[in-house]
């Protein structure tokens, strides 16, 4: 019988993260508590076992997750038997960097790229595996699995290493590093229909529910506590929504929908005509704001 | 469901970034915003006009969407109810061979685009033939732009017989051609106007194509990727089994080290199972304590690798940096990393005529077959056997960068014959008799910077200690063991490498080696550390500015270069990279020699 589709999906996976624990000396994986890292989560504890995973999880908490993103975070990796260590940029906290009055970019810089830079230096990190995928946004169809950062921890798009076959370069010299993307070769369908099939735990904001929300731009934003003032005109409303990826509340839209189940969100996907991502604040700016992003740090 | 891998190649225009990016369309792969997005940078970079320019759907960065071409690989991915899609769009250009090659390395099946208006071009063969040689054999064969040729039957036909010729010399097994218009989706998934094609369109050939499944028959391969030991009593080989399949019970042999087993378990995602096969993830026990390690093969006992360490490959090369015979590189192939040096350009072959041409070394993007040498013997699996075992690439040992691939071609055999003796007089026993610790001290500078003058001093300080010493001395050694060499990059890079093992016998033999050669490049004296033992090597840096070498100028070379009458001369006319961190740096500037020679029989030690 011929391994399916999701199979090969699994067990590349796996393999990539076998090597980051061969050839790295002090890895971590960056856990953002979304569906992605969540599988990735899965995949660990599957490559790994019977031993425990080497590799801790790391979260760059934007102290903007939403509330029901802190209680699953603090619950499930436990659950698992993994280590979770989190990482709030202080500086950024001190100075008030605050959404509402910075905005979407500075707050992202901030909070989570810098953030990320900074806990990648303590913690002394020379990789970090993270849940992108290849069909999530152009730029990154190009990027390697083993993704090379260089002491400045730029990605370089000229200067990517070849990657053949399922051979991982994973050399470097210290205070360089590589990102490491397990699920580089799914797509969001794929991501789905593992979880379904492995019956992976999500948090609850993936699944439809009666939700107060307000409407602002366009975008169906969840007022999660009182940090976000309310414009004139404005008003919460209950309206049964989802959210296809976690990032800050205050940049991500909810989508309507009915789809309270793993099954009903996948017949849901399967009839949709909007990506992901549309609902992230972040990615609408002009064409190349991803790359730009990518070789400044973000993830 | 299954899935499909497979590469587009064709030229810069002959639409590949079109046809992807309107396959992913048809399919409903593009959303809604994606679809809002590509009509906005139609019309900010499109090539199209006022229609939308679905090359653009793929060609994701910034300096590709500016100069409307495709400079990297790129991975997309669809489906139909029947399968699953993952494509790479490689570039044409014949700088980019490398990433075509990249591309290739995990395809099933290659589209290969040709321009109906321009036939079948040398491009078209470079591609089928990097196709063929990373071991693709089925080509889907678009003939696009169909509606510039006013869907001429003839064209087409002309076509498909030119390239099934050519495929059949470049070693290309199966065929099939769709006549298409990528631009307007014609023959793509629904079928185009004309009336004369009656056969599948391009997506329903994908749909149909055999995917060449993973090797589940062949004999059972496993390369260990790691050992997991969560407890005194589990002792586990983590690995994607690479070949065959792998149960309870089956006698195996750990290979290179030789030592039976039979395997007590097998489990996938922590799950014990009765069997696993090629492509899954899997963690086996065997019922005895064996002694292996990440890199090793857990091979079928019946059938067996040939152990060998040197080898015949296909190389592609991928660095800046030429592929020079004599330089040390990191080979990584399974789950194995074992230095390699390439001990012979066999030739290097044209890309575009596969004619086979004479070189002295291989530079990006060109193809060669070469003979390597490791420094361990290794399993060997040729890349027909298996693409998974058979295909390795070279780590740059300075840089860190993937330099080349290749895939393995056949053993050599006296490889398998040539053991290395284990001697019972040893490196310890010899040093010990000379009550001392070999060392090789390695003096690199510019020619009269005052090198050979050091080490001198160093070996008359070290006599007078009743030291066992030798210097090995760039000019001496050139009038005798190396006097076969000039000055040329390659010249120079066996010259360091020849000098390197003789010091290593030297040190092996229990001596004090003291090394004075100019020794131009980082990555040599690199490669010349690595033969040693931790701590054995110094490398001593005699930091003498130009300016004044050239006004000591004691042999009068300076002169001579400046004239013009040597060519190659380090720091004229001949690059020499500085040490970034030497063990010690000299400044014979600030001190006179026989200060500086003390600081080096101090840093000798005892």
């Amino acid at each position: 019988m011929a391994l399916s589709h999701l199979d090969r999906l699994e067990a590349e996976a796996i393999h990539v993260l076998r090597e980051v624990a061969a050839q790295f000396r002090n890895p971590v994986l960056l856990y953002s508590i979304g569906k992605d890292s969540t599988t990735l989560l899965h995949l660990l504890v599957k490559a790994f076992a019977p031993a425990p995973p080497p590799i801790p999880l790391l979260h760059i908490d934007s102290t903007f997750e939403f509330a029901e993103t802190y209680r699953f975070r603090d619950a499930v990796p436990a659950k698992y038997g993994v280590e979770l260590r989190v990482h709030i940029n202080k500086e950024g906290v001190k100075a008030g960097i605050d959404p509402f009055v910075h905005g979407v970019s500075v707050h992202t810089d901030v909070m989570r790229t810098q953030g990320l830079k900074q806990a990648l230096a303590l913690g002394g990190y020379d990789c970090a595996i993270g849940g992108a995928r290849r069909d999530e946004e152009k730029s990154r169809a190009k990027e390697r699995i083993f993704s090379f950062r260089n002491a400045a921890l730029r990605w370089e798009p000229k200067a990517q290493r070849p990657e053949l076959w399922n051979q991982y370069n994973g050399r470097i010299h210290p205070g360089e590093s590589v990102r490491a993307f397990p699920l580089s070769n799914w797509t969001e369908m794929d991501v789905w229909r593992y979880i379904e099939r492995e019956g992976i735990e999500l948090p609850p904001l993936y699944f439809a529910k009666e939700r107060p929300v307000v409407e602002r731009d366009g975008v169906l934003l969840m007022r999660d506590d009182e940090r976000m003032p309310l414009r004139e005109g404005e008003r919460e409303v209950l309206r049964k929504v989802r959210f296809r990826t976690l990032g800050c509340w205050p940049f991500t839209g909810g989508v309507e929908s009915e789809a309270d189940t793993v099954g009903k969100i996948i017949a849901e996907l399967e009839s949709v005509t909007t990506s992901e991502r549309q609902g992230r604040v972040i990615d609408h700016a002009p064409g190349d704001s991803m790359e730009k992003k990518k070789q400044e740090g973000y993830f | 469901m299954d899935r499909l891998r497979f590469i587009t190649c064709g030229s810069v225009d002959d639409g590949k970034s079109t046809l992807i990016g309107r396959l992913l369309h048809d399919t409903r792969q593009a959303s809604d915003d994606q679809m809002a997005a590509l009509a906005r940078d139609s019309a900010k970079h499109g090539t199209q006009g006022e229609a939308l320019d679905f090359a653009l759907l793929v060609d994701g960065l910034a300096a590709e969407r500016e100069q409307g071409i495709t400079i990297d690989v790129a991975y997309r991915y669809f489906s139909t109810p029947k399968r699953h899609f993952i494509v790479a769009d490689c570039p044409g250009h014949e700088q980019y061979t490398r990433n075509m090659a990249t591309g290739a390395s995990t395809a099933d099946l290659a589209i290969v685009l040709v321009d109906a208006r321009k036939g079948v071009l040398p491009q078209t063969r470079r591609h089928s033939w990097i196709c063929a040689l990373l071991g693709v054999k089925q080509v889907l064969l678009a003939v696009n732009k169909m509606d510039l040729v006013g869907w001429d039957e003839e064209v087409f036909d002309g076509i498909v017989r030119e390239y099934a010729a050519l495929a059949e010399t470049v070693g290309i097994e199966r065929v099939q051609a769709v006549p298409v218009s990528a631009l307007a989706g014609d023959n793509l998934t629904r079928r185009g106007d004309a009336a004369w094609y009656a056969g599948p369109t391009l997506l329903e050939h994908l749909e149909a194509a055999s995917v060449p499944v993973l090797d589940t028959q062949g004999a059972a391969r496993l390369p260990v990727q790691l050992v997991l030991r969560p407890h005194q009593d589990f002792r586990g080989y983590a690995g994607t089994l690479a070949q065959g399949r792998l149960s309870t019970g089956d006698a195996v042999l750990v290979q290179p080290s030789g030592h039976e087993a039979v395997v007590a378990s097998v489990a996938i995602g922590g799950r014990e199972v009765e069997s696993a096969e090629a492509g899954q993830a899997i963690v086996v026990t065997l019922d005895r304590e064996r002694d292996v390690s990440r890199g090793d093969v857990i091979s079928a006992l019946s059938a067996p690798l040939p152990v060998s360490d040197q080898f015949v490959a296909h190389v592609v090369w991928m660095d800046e940096a030429p592929l020079v015979p004599g330089r040390g590189y990191w080979l990584r192939i399974g789950t194995r990393e074992v230095a390699a040096t390439v001990t012979e350009i066999s030739h290097r072959i044209d890309v575009n005529t596969q004619a086979h041409e004479a070189a002295k070394q291989l530079a990006m993007n060109d193809v060669g077959l070469v003979k390597l040498s490791l420094a361990a013997p290794i399993p060997l699996a040729t890349y027909e056997e298996s693409r998974a075992l058979g295909g390795f690439i070279l780590v740059d040992r300075l840089t860190n960068a993937t330099a080349g691939a290749g895939v393995v071609r056949h053993g050599l055999r006296r490889g398998e014959n040539v053991h290395w003796q284990a001697f019972s007089v040893d490196k310890a026993v010899r040093a010990a008799q000379k009550q001392q610790t070999p060392r090789c001290v390695w003096f690199t500078g510019l020619s009269g910077s005052g090198k050979s003058t050091i080490a001198n001093l160093v070996e008359r300080g070290l006599v007078a200690q009743g030291r066992h010493t030798y210097v090995l001395d760039g000019d001496n050694v050139r009038h005798g063991l190396n006097r076969d060499l000039g000055f040329t990059e390659a010249d120079r890079v066996e010259n360091l490498r020849r000098v390197a093992e003789v010091a290593k016998l030297m040190v092996d033999a229990g001596l004090v080696v003291l090394v004075s050669f100019i020794a131009p490049y980082a990555r040599e004296r690199e490669a010349a550390r690595s033969l040693f033992a931790p701590g054995e090597f110094i490398e001593v840096f005699v930091d003498t500015p130009i300016e004044v070498c050239e006004s000591r100028d004691v042999k009068g070379l300076y002169a001579k270069a400046r004239a013009g009458k040597i060519p190659n001369f380090t720091g004229i006319n001949a690059p020499y990279e500085r040490p970034e961190a030497p063990d010690l740096r000299l400044d014979t500037t600030a001190a006179t020699p026989e200060v500086l020679a003390q600081r080096v029989i101090d840093a000798i030690g005892g």
